[in-house]
C-alpha cells in the first residue's frame, strides 16, 4: 500500500476523475488510515508500505503499479504519461525490495493488477481501456500460464478489478455489462459460482474488493440483496467509506496490491 | 477487393478472441480466410492465427484492421518490395522477381500496388515518381529501369473461387476424352454470351486444322455474329484459309469433296504469291481477289487479327510478322480486357498465348491430341480447361450451342 499523503486530483483520466471535484485530503487519510488499519490489524494481513513521492498523486493505487508472482515483479507499462511518471519510482522500490524485476516491451501497455486478476489457477485480463490485448501473450510466456484476454466494454470500469473481483476458488463478483458476450462467456466458463452486481451497486465500486480469507472489504453502501448474497456463502463483509477515492476512479482493492 | 494478412497469436481460443475477431470482421463487412491455425497443445501454449482479411475497398479494410489492432491482430510487418536498376537494355538485375500468371501486388512506399498487364516470366518494373507497377517482359527492359527483386514486398492472390458453379468449376482442368462435351460446349456457349454482356473481348487461336477439318465457316459464323474479338494465328492458318477462299482446297484437298485436286499440292503457294502480289490480306479483300473465308470476315467485320510466323513457313504472306519479339508484342496489344481464350487445334500459338495471358483470363484448349491440353497447363496456363475434341465437331456443336 501507498499513504495517501501526496494524493489529490491532479488531472482526469477516466470517466470519474474531474478537476472541479475535489479530494479532501484530510478525510482522504483518515479513510486510507482505516483501510491499513483494518486490514492489519483485524484480519491481520501484512502489509509493506511504498513511499509516497510528491507529483505523482496516484501512486496511492497501488493495484496499478504491476503484477507481482513469486518473486518476480511485473512492471507496469501506463497508458497515461500523467502515471507514466510512476513508473520510475516503484521500479526502485521494487528491486529494494529484492523482487526480480521485469518489464515488457514498451510498445504494450500494462496496468498490472488493475487488468490482471487470479482466478481458479488461470490469469483473467482485462484490455482495451488501459492494457494492449497483445500483452497477454508476454504475460502467458512469463509466467508459464494460462491467461485469458477479456474485452472491456464499459468506459466507466476501465480496470478488470473495477468490474470483476475473485473472492475465493469459486466465486466471483462481476458486473456482467462491462463485457462484451465474448468475455462473459469466458467468465462464466472459468468462474463456478459468479456472483453478479447490479449497476447501482457495480457504480458504488463494489466489485473493487480485497477477499483476504473468508473476509471481504468493499465500498459500504451496498445493496443488501448483495450483502445477503454474499453473507449466505459464508463471507464475512467490511464495508468501508472509500469516497474520496472513488472521486479518482478507485476504492479499496485499488490501494493495494497482492505481493505475498 | 482490399486485403491484408494478420497474425494473432496467444490464449487466443480459450478466451474466444479468435471467434470474436472472426466475427468483427464479418459484422464488418469483410471476409476472411484462415491461412494458418496453430492451436496449443496445452493450456499454457500459445496458439497461433494466420488470416487474410478482405474487404471491398481499403477504406473499410482500414476500419476492420484498426478494430482488429485492438484485439491484438496486426498486420504482418511487411515491407516494401527491393527495387536493383536494370545493368543494361534487355537484362534484368541478377536477384530480379519472376512473375506469375496470377494477380500480383508490389508494396511500394507502404501501399500496395496493383502490377498492370500481369503475364508470366516476366518482370516488375516500378515508376519510382507514380509508384506505378507493370509487367515487363525481358525484352523491353531499359538501362536503368527499376526492377522488383527479391519476393518480399510482393503478394500474389490465388483466384477467387466463384460462388457460381460454372463451366470452369464444373470441370476441373484435368483433361480427358472421356468428358460429356455436348454438357461443356453448352456450358461454354453461355459463358461467352456472358462475357460478351460484360463488354470483356474473346480471343480466338486457331491452327491451319481449322480450315483442314472443314470448320472454317463455323468460325466465320462465330465472327460474324460477334463472338470472336481479336484473333491469333500462324502464316499456316491464314494460308489455307485464303487457298480454301480461292481454289475450294485446303493443302490441295478439297473441303467440299474431300478429295485431292489434280496438282492440288501447289495451291498453297499460289494462295501466297498472289497475296504477296497485291500486298497483304487486306488488299486482295478490298480488290474482292478473297471473298470469302476467316481472314475475308475479320477484314470485313474489323476483327483485328496477328499472324506470327515461325521457320517453317512457306512465303510468308506480307502480314505475317516474322520477328517474334515484334509478334509477342504485336499479341500483347490484344490481351488487355480479354476474358476468355479459345485455343482450336495450336500448339505454339495456343502457349504462345497462354505465356501472355494472365490467370484471371478463361482458357479453352480443344485439341484432338490431349498432350497439347497437357502441355499447356504445364507450362503454367493453370486456369485452362481442355477439351480433347475434334475442332470441326466442336466448332459445329458450339455453333449449335450459339444458335447461330
Amino acid at each position: 500500500m501507498c499513504r495517501p499523503t501526496y494524493y489529490t486530483i491532479a488531472y482526469e483520466i477516466n470517466p470519474w476523475m474531474s478537476l472541479k471535484r475535489q479530494a479532501n485530503h484530510r478525510r482522504a487519510l483518515m479513510q486510507w488510515t482505516r483501510l491499513h488499519e483494518l486490514l492489519t490489524r483485524r484480519l491481520k494481513a501484512r502489509v509493506k508500505l511504498l513511499t509516497p513521492k510528491p507529483g505523482v498523486p496516484d501512486l496511492v493505487f497501488t493495484a496499478n503499479a504491476g503484477l507481482a508472482v513469486g518473486r518476480t515483479f511485473i512492471r507496469s507499462n501506463f497508458r497515461h504519461p500523467q502515471r507514466q511518471r510512476e513508473e520510475p519510482h516503484i521500479e526502485r522500490h521494487v528491486k529494494r525490495s529484492g523482487f526480480r524485476l521485469v518489464t515488457l516491451p514498451r510498445r504494450y501497455r500494462f496496468e498490472g493488477e488493475g487488468d490482471a486478476l487470479w482466478m481458479n489457477g488461470a490469469l483473467l485480463f482485462g484490455f482495451r481501456f488501459r492494457s494492449d490485448a497483445p500483452a497477454h501473450e508476454e504475460l502467458a510466456r512469463l509466467l508459464h500460464t494460462q491467461v485469458l484476454p477479456v474485452e472491456l466494454a464499459d468506459r466507466r470500469f476501465y480496470h478488470l478489478d473495477t468490474c470483476f473481483a475473485p473472492l475465493d476458488d469459486r466465486a466471483a463478483l462481476w458486473f456482467p455489462k462491462a463485457f462484451d458476450r465474448y468475455g462473459r462467456k469466458v467468465i462464466e466458463g472459468l468462474v463456478e459460482d459468479p456472483i453478479s452486481v447490479s449497476e447501482a451497486d457495480a457504480k458504488r465500486f463494489v466489485c473493487n474488493a480485497i477477499a483476504v480469507g473468508r473476509s471481504i472489504v468493499l465500498q459500504e453502501g451496498s445493496s443488501s440483496t448483495l450483502r445477503r448474497q454474499l453473507m449466505r456463502r459464508g463471507f464475512r463483509l467490511y464495508p468501508l467509506d472509500l469516497s474520496e477515492f472513488l472521486k479518482a476512479g478507485g476504492s479499496a482493492k485499488c490501494l493495494v496490491l497482492r505481493i505475498f | 477487393m482490399a486485403s491484408e494478412v494478420v497474425r494473432v497469436s496467444g490464449h487466443i481460443i480459450d478466451s474466444l478472441i479468435l471467434p470474436k475477431i472472426l466475427d468483427e470482421i464479418m459484422d464488418l463487412e469483410g471476409t476472411f480466410e484462415i491461412l494458418e491455425l496453430s492451436v496449443g497443445k496445452r493450456k499454457t501454449d500459445p496458439s497461433v492465427a494466420r488470416l487474410r482479411v478482405e474487404a471491398s475497398s481499403p477504406a473499410r479494410l482500414h476500419t476492420i484492421l484498426h478494430r482488429l489492432s485492438r484485439l491484438g491482430a496486426a498486420p504482418v510487418t511487411l515491407r516494401d518490395a527491393r527495387l536493383a536498376r536494370a545493368p543494361k537494355a534487355g537484362v534484368f538485375p541478377a536477384a530480379f522477381y519472376s512473375t506469375t500468371n496470377l494477380p500480383t501486388e508490389v508494396r511500394y512506399r507502404g501501399a500496395w500496388r496493383k502490377v498492370l498487364n500481369i503475364e508470366m516470366d516476366c518482370g516488375i518494373t516500378v515508376d519510382r515518381r507514380t509508384g506505378g507497377a507493370r509487367c515487363i517482359p525481358m525484352a523491353h527492359v531499359q538501362t536503368g529501369d527499376w526492377i522488383v527483386c527479391g519476393s518480399e514486398g510482393v503478394r500474389v492472390s490465388p483466384l477467387e473461387r466463384t460462388r457460381r458453379p460454372e463451366v470452369f468449376q464444373f470441370m476441373a482442368s484435368a483433361v480427358s476424352s472421356e468428358k460429356p462435351k455436348a454438357q461443356l460446349i453448352q456450358r461454354l456457349a453461355a459463358e461467352m454470351r456472358a462475357i460478351r454482356r460484360r463488354g470483356q473481348k474473346i480471343l480466338v487461336v486457331a491452327g491451319p486444322v481449322v480450315i483442314h477439318t472443314g470448320s472454317g465457316p463455323y468460325l466465320e459464323r462465330l465472327i460474324a455474329a460477334g463472338f470472336v474479338d481479336v484473333l491469333f494465328a500462324g502464316n499456316g492458318f491464314a494460308t489455307h484459309d485464303i487457298e480454301s477462299s480461292l481454289y475450294g482446297t485446303s493443302l490441295g484437298v478439297y473441303l467440299d469433296r474431300g478429295t485431292a485436286a489434280a496438282d492440288g499440292h501447289d495451291h498453297h503457294m499460289r494462295a501466297i504469291n498472289t497475296i504477296r502480289r497485291v500486298g497483304g490480306i487486306r488488299n486482295a479483300v478490298r480488290r474482292r481477289l478473297v471473298t470469302k473465308g476467316v481472314m475475308h470476315a475479320c477484314i470485313r467485320h474489323r476483327i483485328p487479327f496477328v499472324l506470327a510466323g515461325s521457320v517453317r513457313d512457306d512465303g510468308p504472306l506480307p502480314d505475317v510478322i516474322t520477328d517474334t519479339m515484334k509478334a509477342q508484342d504485336a499479341m500483347r496489344k490484344h490481351i488487355p480486357g480479354v476474358g476468355l481464350a479459345l485455343m482450336l487445334a495450336s500448339t505454339l500459338h495456343a502457349i504462345a498465348t497462354g505465356n501472355m495471358l494472365p490467370a484471371t483470363v478463361k482458357t479453352v484448349c480443344v485439341d484432338i491430341n490431349a498432350a497439347v491440353v497437357t502441355k499447356l497447363s504445364d507450362r503454367g496456363t493453370f486456369q485452362g480447361i481442355g477439351i480433347v475434341s475434334d475442332t470441326e465437331s466442336f466448332l459445329r456443336e458450339l455453333v449449335h450451342a450459339l444458335r447461330l
